[in-house]
Order: C-alpha cells, then sequence, then structure tokens
C-alpha cells in the first residue's frame, strides 16, 4: 500500500457555466487510474489555490470557456507559488485562441487543450509532466 | 524543521504534505505519526453516514460553519470517496458541496480516496484523524463513502456518529435492518422540506423504540465480542438517539443539531463512554497494526516458491484450505 497516486484538481475559475468538458476530464483522468478532486462550477483563483494546497495535488487542471484565461491563470500559478506549491504542474483547457498560447506556454503552464483534444493525449502528459 | 514540529506550528502546507505520506503509508509518514502520537487525544471525531444521495456533504458544510461562527472551533474535514474498483482512480467531489468553507484558515478540508477498503473508509482515515488531532484541530468530521447497510468501520473511529437520512429512501423494514441505523448516536432526517419527511422519522422512531436497550457490539479478534455499557457505572442513563431534522441546502435544523452533538459529548464524559470509546479505537487499531507485522513475518519466513505449491495442492483439491494454512503456519516455527 505504498503506491503513489496521482492527485490532480479539476476546477473552473471564472463565471462560464459549462462543466461538461471539466467532468468528461475529470472521468478520463480518473479512468486512468488518478484521484481526481472535482470543486464545481465558479472558483475564485484564491480558492482553487487553497484547495489544491490542502489536496496537496500533483497537478491542477483548469477549465475556462469565457476568454478570461490570460487573467486566471497567471493568477492562480502566482497563489501557487506563494503557498510554496511551485512544483504543482498546471494544465489548460478550454477555448484558447492560438496567439495566446505561446504566453501561456511561457508562464509556465504545462500543457493546454482546446476542442477535440484526446483524452489519451491529457493523460500521456500529465504523467510525463509529473514523472519529471 | 521535521514533519512534526512542523505541524504542531501551524504549518499548512507541511500538514498536508504529512497526510499525503500518511495515506500513502510511507516510512516518512509512518515515523511522523509516532511523533505526533502523544499530541493526539484531543479532538472530537464526529462521523457522517448514510446512503448516496442524503445529503452528507451539504450537512457538514452546514456544521462546519456553525461551529466556525458559533463556537470559534478549528474544523477538519476529511472526506472519503469510492476508488474505482477497476482502475483505482477516483472523482472525489465532496468539495462541491463546501465551497462556504473556502477562505477560512482555521478550516481544512481533506478529500481521500477508498483505495480498495470496505467499511465506508480508506484504510488511513484513522491515520490522517491523528495527524488532524495533533494539528490542533478542535472538531474532526469524517464524511464516510456514501454507501449501504454494512459501513460502520466509523463507529468505531468516531466519538459521535450521525447517521443522515432522507425522505423517500426506505420503509419500516429498511429500518429495522441490522447495520447503518444501528450505529446511530444521533439521526438526521436531512432534506425535512421534502414530502414523506414524517413517514421517515416514524419508522425511525419505531426502529429506536424497539431497538433499546442493546448492547454494542464490536468486531474483536475476528469475533464478535459484545460490549455493554461500563461495569464502572451501571447507573449511567443510557442514551437515546435522537432524531433531528435538518434542510442542509438552508441551515435548517443545524443549531438544533450541534446542541443534539454537545449532548451526546456530555452523556460519553458523564458515562465514562468516551474512555471506552477511545479504548476500542485505540485497541482495534493496535490489533490492526500487529495483524499486518505478522502477515508480513509470515511472508519473510515462508518461501514464496512453498507458499505457491501448497497453494496449487488447494486449487488441485488435494489439500483443504484449513489444512493448507495449518501446514504452513507449522512450517514456520520448525
Amino acid at each position: 500500500m505504498t503506491e503513489k497516486k496521482i492527485r490532480v484538481l479539476v476546477a473552473k475559475p471564472g463565471l462560464d457555466g459549462h462543466d461538461r468538458g471539466a467532468k468528461v476530464i475529470a472521468r478520463a483522468l480518473r479512468d486512468a487510474g488518478m484521484e481526481v478532486i472535482y470543486t464545481g462550477l465558479r472558483q475564485t483563483p484564491e480558492m482553487i489555490a487553497e484547495a489544491a494546497l490542502q489536496e496537496d495535488v500533483d497537478v491542477v487542471g483548469l477549465s475556462v470557456l469565457s476568454g478570461a484565461h490570460m487573467a486566471l491563470t497567471p493568477r492562480v500559478m502566482e497563489l501557487l507559488r506563494a503557498n510554496g506549491q511551485s512544483h504543482v504542474k498546471v494544465f489548460l483547457g478550454g477555448i484558447i485562441p492560438d496567439e495566446d498560447l505561446h504566453r501561456l506556454m511561457e508562464m509556465g503552464v504545462a500543457g493546454v487543450y482546446g476542442p477535440g483534444a484526446s483524452t489519451e493525449d491529457i493523460i500521456r502528459d500529465i504523467k510525463t509532466a509529473v514523472a519529471a | 524543521m521535521t514533519f512534526s514540529q512542523a505541524i504542531l506550528n501551524g504549518d499548512r502546507l507541511a500538514l498536508a504534505r504529512l497526510l499525503t505520506k500518511v495515506e500513502n503509508n510511507s516510512e516518512e509518514g509512518r515515523s511522523a505519526l509516532m511523533e505526533l502520537f502523544p499530541h493526539t487525544g484531543k479532538a472530537h471525531l464526529i462521523g457522517v453516514t448514510g446512503a448516496p444521495g442524503t445529503g452528507k456533504s451539504s450537512l457538514v458544510n452546514q456544521l462546519a460553519l456553525h461551529y466556525r461562527k458559533h463556537e470559534d472551533k478549528r474544523v477538519a474535514i476529511v472526506a472519503v470517496d469510492p476508488s474505482s474498483p477497476f482502475t483505482g482512480g477516483a472523482v472525489l467531489g465532496d468539495r462541491v458541496r463546501m465551497r462556504d468553507l473556502s477562505g477560512d484558515p482555521n478550516v481544512f478540508i481533506r478529500s481521500m480516496a477508498s483505495r480498495g477498503s470496505l467499511g465506508g473508509l480508506a484504510q488511513a482515515t484513522a491515520n490522517v484523524v491523528q495527524v488532524f488531532d495533533a494539528a490542533g484541530f478542535d472538531i474532526i468530521i469524517v464524511e464516510t463513502v456514501g454507501a449501504g447497510q454494512s459501513e460502520v468501520d466509523i463507529a468505531r473511529l468516531a466519538h459521535t456518529t450521525l447517521v443522515v437520512e432522507a425522505p423517500g429512501l426506505g420503509d419500516d423494514i429498511q429500518a429495522i435492518k441490522a447495520g447503518i441505523l444501528e450505529i446511530a448516536d444521533i439521526l438526521v432526517v436531512n432534506k425535512a422540506d421534502r414530502p414523506g419527511v414524517e413517514n421517515t422519522e416514524k419508522a425511525l422512531k419505531t426502529m429506536l423504540e424497539l431497538a433499546h436497550p442493546t448492547e454494542r457490539v464490536f468486531q474483536h479478534h475476528g469475533t464478535y465480542m459484545g460490549m455493554s455499557a461500563p461495569k464502572k457505572n451501571p447507573n449511567a442513563k443510557m442514551w437515546i438517539p435522537p432524531i433531528q431534522r435538518t434542510v442542509s441546502t438552508e441551515g435548517n435544523g443545524i443549531p438544533e443539531l450541534a446542541d443534539a452533538i454537545a449532548k451526546h459529548v456530555e452523556h460519553l464524559r458523564s458515562s465514562g463512554d468516551w474512555a471506552l470509546r477511545e479504548r476500542t479505537r485505540l485497541e482495534v487499531e493496535l490489533e490492526a497494526l500487529i495483524r499486518n507485522g505478522l502477515m508480513n513475518r509470515f511472508r519473510e519466513d515462508i518461501p514464496a516458491e512453498r507458499y505457491e505449491e501448497t497453494l496449487e495442492a488447494v486449487v488441485q483439491r488435494k489439500v483443504s484450505p484449513w489444512e493448507a494454512a495449518t501446514a504452513l503456519l507449522n512450517g514456520r516455527s520448525k
């Protein structure tokens, strides 16, 4: 019983109310043997960082469909760092324009996924990022 | 600074990381548990169990809010959800109902996957509770897997066990079955604004009238052991589980529920049951550790080939499992 499970927080920051994508991801990660903490809609970056701390997660997956990703993502990452959790990998899914990709990766986002992304790719990327 | 020192100093990140190590049963986790153990035994452990969808998480949310607002107590919540038996993965969703508690540094919520353990808790839940206890949380609420009729481990862990029911989930036959209702110190009828609440309450009342007075029975050395009220104080009044209606989405009935919990603590203290429960809990833990230790020692002593051979003989129906076990156990002492 010394097995180390990958723990992932799946969170929806901001105000859009569409969580189907987040739930599909939560379920896919579960089926890949991960422990997924799902926090529900309309989370502030502060709430997400606090949950990430309490749950000692390896990964935070953010789902943003509202276009506010350039404001919310860096804020979550800043708070994680302030809490001493700079080792936590942040993944982002949703409607993310191509022109933002470069800046997000520069910020240190570990992966960005849009509509049609395959859950297998996401699972593989998470496993690689956590093992690194 | 060691983990245990950091935790005694109130370091939340260290607390979160130690919980993971304890959950994974790592060497570091075990040694921290040993150091922290003398600091445990102060918290009030409240168990919350009941079928899926009765509103356990929302109730825990409201109860924790109450303790923060009206009693200024530090509250830890351990929320257990099931792991998939096929992939070992889990979706832990209890936090969704607990968003009101966010932003309060005196509340700490930790989700746990059951990781194959039956009985409504994970194997490491008792140890996780010990860490919270040592970290100075006054109240530790443990929410079990939302499961069926025999998830009774919580009664061995908690001082006060709440069993949550909701209208429309079963008739009076469900109420007289053995199992989950017997472990209740307090029965909560949640969603009490729904139709059928009178019937649910009536069925529970009937069950209580039939059931009391009863002996508490714990499993002990693999057999059932009756455990009546402690002998020291034969005149101690018996605790009849009260039935409390709540609507946890609105917060209705929560102050009354907190009162009932306080009365139960008073009862435990005055009757000597508190000490008895502590003793039982630690005994269960000690025994589990001995069992694991013996099993490990056995595995070390018996060569794997010999074990496989014996197992094969059993599979071939040449030897019965009873004879095989005796032979293997005797082989050890030769």
